[in-house]
């Protein structure tokens, strides 16, 4: 099952534990991955770990420009891009009456306004192919809200109802739009939390536990597959039961 | 000249899966030959491709009919 053999993947942000995770499990159902994120030292090691069919096209997606750019590179080194897992993502946390214009502007630059011209780009190719996949990661906060990132939460709510749209455009090319939304997930970005802020996430987890990168990376191979072609425009849930929505 | 005026229809013909007859010069795409709007955003896509050529999004919107495609990309290549 999932077998995604002469199948190309750009995956974003994946020098972070999520994207690694998600690189590997398309790649190891048959993928040809492109790995993107701005430090090119984890992307080489990662791509040194899965052998072949592996590349590194290094991106700062902070740059309006790098986008376009960005596909290119990864239809160049592989081909085509058949699925797009925007998976790169950052938090600049703040209480709302003090953040700043430019912690909420780099936010919805990187983990919105970039998605949408990253998925413009691949869009042509997919559209000529009548085949693709489009995943964009976004989290449980963007159903929720979250105090202190509203920024974030902002960007990810926006993911959901941008790919909602794009779903709609594309269905009957044969590309679908979906977003998975994780909870909390093991990662340096949780590596972060102290053991209270832990134990206060924990217990509002049905699972008793925090999720595993590799949890994440599952239902976007799902989403990614031929056999989630009747999927389109869902977010799929991993989170433990946190949020049941 | 009309070499351009056969590859356009050729496309069209293939890409919106519409009897050759129908696609005279004064066709819209939309109104007369079943497009769709991403009919028509592909449509561009296969000119360009097939011409050489880039056309930008405020000059694609003028692009509603056949003739006007020819045109264009008379003008353009």
């Amino acid at each position: 099952m999932f077998d995604l053999t002469g199948k190309t993947a750009l995956v974003t942000g994946a020098s972070g534990g999520i994207g690694g995770a998600i690189a590997q499990a398309l790649h190891g159902a048959g993928a040809t991955v492109a790995l993107s994120g701005t430090r090119e030292g984890p992307l080489g090691e990662l791509a040194a770990g899965l052998g072949e069919r592996a590349h590194v096209v290094p991106a700062n997606l902070s740059d309006p420009e790098a986008a376009a750019r960005l596909v290119k590179d990864a239809a160049g080194a592989m081909g085509s891009v058949d699925i797009l897992v925007n998976n790169a993502g950052i938090t600049r946390d703040n209480l709302f009456m003090r953040m700043s214009d430019d912690e909420w502007a780099q936010v919805l630059e990187v983990n919105l306004s970039s998605v949408f011209r990253l998925s413009r780009a691949a869009l042509r190719g997919m559209m000529k192919a009548r085949w693709g996949r489009i995943v964009s990661i976004t989290s449980v906060v963007g159903a929720t809200g979250n105090p202190g990132q509203g920024n974030y939460a902002a960007a990810k709510a926006g993911l959901v109802g941008m790919s909602k749209s794009l779903a709609y455009e594309v269905a009957s090319r044969g590309i679908t739009v979906n977003c998975v939304a994780p909870g909390f997930i093991e990662t340096p970005m949780t590596d972060s939390l102290t053991d209270d802020q832990k134990d206060r996430i924990l217990g509002q987890i049905p699972t008793g536990r925090m999720g595993r990168p590799d949890e994440i990376a599952a239902a976007v191979l799902y989403l990614a597959s031929p056999e989630a072609g009747y999927v389109t425009g869902a977010t799929l849930h991993v989170n433990g039961g946190m949020a049941m929505v | 000249m009309s070499d351009i005026a056969d590859r356009v229809k050729k496309i069209v013909v293939e890409h919106l899966g519409v009897e050759e007859d129908k696609v005279v010069e004064s066709a819209s795409f939309i109104d007369d030959l079943g497009a769709d709007s991403l009919d028509t955003v592909e449509l561009v896509m296969a000119f360009e491709e097939e011409f050489g050529i880039e056309i930008p999004d405020d000059a694609a919107e003028t692009i509603q009919t056949v003739g006007d495609a020819v045109t264009f990309i008379k003008g353009a290549v």
